[in-house]
């Protein structure tokens, strides 16, 4: 990387650790008038980075200047103070209040505490205006707007504050092609300002066309910083998928791909929609496992929870095994009757009974089935479950009535997976079975898939972590803008193709997506 | 299995030592006789309230169907010339018609049963007032049994029934599936679902519990006064929500311990008897009543931290 002698924000060394570290001694140098645009896969450190910029986190080592002047901010008002504005993904309106209110919330125009409501309009009105949100009222509550409108609105709080800087993270996911016009023109105006903008979007064609350069991120790693004009969308994929070697993770992967022989069907799912997931079809064989990958709001989660009965499909069938009969849950506990488990993504939302003990959380599923006569807890067979659990997966407590919440999340984790395999299944649901938890949890995760495969378990892992799916799984399916982009086979996948695939949904043309269906198509059709 | 209710106790034995070192009246049996027989209703309110707690939801609704189960056993009797043993079983179904509503507006409709329960305290005060023509009702002898001590036990019916809905509460809590179920729901009623499992039928259930108490507990209150009052329990929600908390019960749900809420009711009413004996008056009582309440969740709260730091 070529230094600037004097850019308008120099980021060095920013490093970020929680359990993980997420992100590690990483650099950016973004200069005055130019769109910066900032690429990388999901986890690869790029919301983090910019939260660290915006002041919404603190980092654990790096150094930061603006303008020349350290840049340490405490919190998001002191970044505020000096220049840095963000958008994030999540939108931080208050939709119960005015669209004027929201605008000019932290300096309400007031007298004596009483707010001067002709000037809260007329410059509400006349930062609308200036912003191609003419058509907006001022006095409309937020709630009432699209989340395209909410989205252009925040844009507009931020351009409406001091802004040197300006962070936009994924700030089209919402917009309409009209709206992302509006966003563009004034994304030029405050380059043409002097002003440096952060841009982040999994849309690369986007990307080339508006961005001056782009810095590279993976896995928490900076991996280069090129002009836009220097690389193809092909290569931006490229550089962000990387190469990857783990070999013992890779001898798992292969020992599951030889476990799975069998050519019974444990699942097949037929024309799947709900919400963004869109005519979703795909087969698991008994003792395989299966990996969706995808971009964040491909429809990976949603497509769980659709099988599961978690949200209820608007169209097509779950079958499995050999039951004739089609299903389309409507409750988890139906899909759980017919021997499907799902482990979710988020352990402390919907995973997990966190101030609830271990033992409680180990048997909850299985409460009627295995652990009660007449509705009285077999305390001791209870009892031993739990053990036998925490024994067999390695889970460090001080004992069975440990609270969950104070364990470190891969133990957290294992008892999330443990509590289904007390229940038992047939197929098992995973989403991101494997996010923060360490290697060595990690690695006594992919032992169980592995057991789980050869106990001819069907299974399918949602994971943002791409090498992962390459090292354990015996396909992918690669879901993009809600609907299948490939599905790829063992022998002839490659992290290049598989990321081609997950963003073909985005790129403008699709020349993509032609193959990849028929790619998806053959695989259905080889195993009927 | 004593040392969990160890704080609440040594709170209880304090109380005790202080009134009876204040008043020479108070360590006597008259004394615990008269709190044993003024404590039922509330007792049995408090065992339903602390599973509705548990559960994550609450239930305001309980002095009005004390009263209106009271009124309808009253009516029956006087009015209709009912046996006792005739007109329980119909009091009772009111009351729990009335926690069914409860539970399946609020499960159903997925409305907060903080106001669904409100409602229900304005419906079913109403619907008593009709049923009595908002009179008092003097049933008399027929139903003072239930609220008089048994010779030689100095314990009446309507004592041993609450105490006997305090150990089945406690059984059904921590023995059954029904129990755990309730725990799990109140700490976290999505994962809960997640886990395959079908929280309506646990949570209606539990409110149709508290509405059978609540029968039950005006069925003590009836034979304590021997008749029914259209006025009867107005603010008990409050005492027993009081109690709960006392007890260390969750508002937020998912932890909670019907014993310890029965020691609640016991603080409250050890503190309310032996107060009156030292003369304090009754606005001084209101202020130490509170005061017990919040410094009780203060307590509370950091235990709570403590065990999450630990």
């Amino acid at each position: 990387m070529n230094r600037d002698a004097n850019p308008l924000l120099d980021v060095a060394g920013a490093t970020k650790r929680y359990a993980v570290t997420v992100l590690d001694r990483c650099n950016l140098q973004v200069r005055a008038g130019e769109i910066h645009a900032l690429l990388g896969a999901n986890g690869a450190g790029k919301s983090t980075l910019c939260k660290i910029i915006a002041g919404l986190l603190t980092p654990n080592a790096g150094h930061m200047t603006l303008a020349g002047q350290p840049y340490a901010p405490a919190n998001k008002q002191a970044a505020e103070a000096a220049g840095v504005q963000i958008v994030q993904q999540e939108l931080n309106l208050i939709p119960t209040l005015t669209v004027a209110e929201n605008l000019l919330l932290n300096r309400l125009p007031a007298r004596a505490g009483v707010i001067r409501r002709k000037e809260l309009h007329a410059r509400a009105r006349r930062a609308l205006d200036r912003f191609g949100l003419s058509d907006v009222h001022t006095e409309a509550l937020v709630g009432s707007l699209g989340v395209g409108r909410q989205q252009m609105l925040e844009v507009a709080a931020a351009l409406d504050r001091p802004c040197k800087l300006l962070i936009l993270d994924e700030p089209t996911a919402a917009l309409s092609a009209a709206e992302t016009k509006t966003l563009f023109q004034l994304l030029e105006q405050l380059r043409q300002q002097g002003a440096g903008i952060i841009y982040i979007s999994h849309r690369l064609s986007e990307v080339a066309a508006l961005a001056d350069r782009i810095t590279v991120l993976r896995d928490g790693k900076y991996v280069c910083t090129r002009k836009a004009s220097e690389l193809s969308t092909e290569q931006m994929v490229d550089l962000m998928s990387g190469e990857s070697s783990q070999q013992a993770a890779r001898q798992i992967g292969n020992n599951i791909a030889a476990a799975a022989s069998s050519e019974e069907v444990a699942l097949r799912v037929e024309g799947l929609s709900r919400g963004i997931v869109q005519d979703v079809s795909f087969t698991l064989h008994r003792g395989e496992c299966v990996g969706v990958a995808g971009l964040v709001g491909a429809g990976r989660t949603e497509l769980l929870r659709a099988i599961y009965g978690a949200d209820i499909a608007e169209a097509g069938r779950v079958h499995l095994g050999n039951d004739p009969r089609p299903h389309r849950f409507r409750h988890p506990g139906q899909a759980v009757a017919a021997g499907v488990a799902m482990v979710t993504e988020d352990r402390k939302e919907n995973g997990l009974l966190l101030s609830q003990s271990i033992k409680i959380n180990t048997t909850l599923s299985a409460m009627w089935k295995r652990f009660s006569i007449g509705g009285l807890i077999r305390q001791r067979a209870e009892e031993q479950a739990a053990r036998s659990m925490c024994e067999s997966l390695e889970i460090h407590s001080t004992s069975i009535l440990q609270t969950v919440g104070a364990l470190s999340g891969g133990n957290q984790q294992k008892v999330a997976v443990g509590k289904w395999l007390v229940r038992d299944a047939d197929v098992f649901l995973f989403d991101e079975p494997t996010r923060g938890i360490d290697v060595a949890a990690r690695r006594r995760i992919y032992r169980l898939f592995e057991s789980l495969a050869r106990a001819g378990k069907a299974m399918l892992v949602v994971s943002s972590d791409l090498e992962e799916l390459l090292e354990i799984c015996d396909r992918i399916i690669v879901l993009s803008a809600g609907r299948v982009a490939g599905i790829f086979e063992r022998d002839d996948w490659s992290a290049e193709k598989i990321m081609q695939a997950a963003f073909s949904g985005y790129v403008a043309a699709p020349p993509l997506q032609a193959t990849a269906q028929k790619t998806a198509r053959k695989t259905t059709r080889r195993r009927p | 299995m004593l040392v969990q209710y160890a704080g609440l106790l040594i709170v209880l034995a304090v109380l005790v030592g202080v009134f009876s070192y204040g008043s020479e009246h108070f360590f006597q049996k008259n004394t615990f006789v008269s709190i044993a027989n003024q404590i039922p209703d509330l007792t049995l309110v408090a065992v339903g309230m602390t599973l509705v707690l548990i559960v994550g939801g609450i239930d305001l609704s309980v002095g009005s169907v004390l009263a209106l189960s009271s009124a309808v056993l009253g009516v029956l009797m006087v009015q209709y010339g009912w046996p006792l043993w005739g007109a329980i079983p119909l009091c009772l179904l009111a009351a729990a018609a009335c926690g069914l509503f409860n539970g399946m507006v609020s499960i159903g409709f997925g409305i907060p049963s903080f106001i669904v329960t409100l409602g229900m305290l304005e419906i079913a005060r109403g619907a008593t007032k009709v049923v009595t023509d908002s009179q008092l009702i003097y049933i008399g002898s027929a139903v003072e049994p239930i609220g008089e001590p048994l010779p030689g036990v100095l314990l009446s019916p309507a004592f041993l029934l609450a105490v006997a809905a305090v150990i089945v509460g406690q059984f059904l809590l921590t023995c059954t599936v029904f129990g755990r179920y309730c725990v799990a729901i109140g700490t976290n009623a999505e994962a809960v679902r997640m886990s395959g499992i079908r929280s309506a039928p646990y949570s209606i259930s539990v409110f149709v519990i508290s509405g059978v108490l609540c029968g039950l507990a005006g069925l003590a209150h009836a034979s304590r006064l021997s008749s029914a009052d259209p006025n009867a329990a107005i603010g008990i929600e409050l005492s027993a929500i009081a109690a709960c908390v006392i007890g260390g019960t969750s508002l937020m749900g998912g932890r909670g311990s019907v014993v310890s809420s029965f020691i609640g009711v016991l603080i409250i009413a050890v503190l309310q008897t032996g107060l009156a004996q030292l003369g304090v008056s009754d606005a001084q009582k209101q202020i130490i009543t509170g005061s017990v309440i919040v410094i009780a969740v203060i307590v509370d709260a950091l235990r709570s931290r403590w065990v999450n730091e630990h």
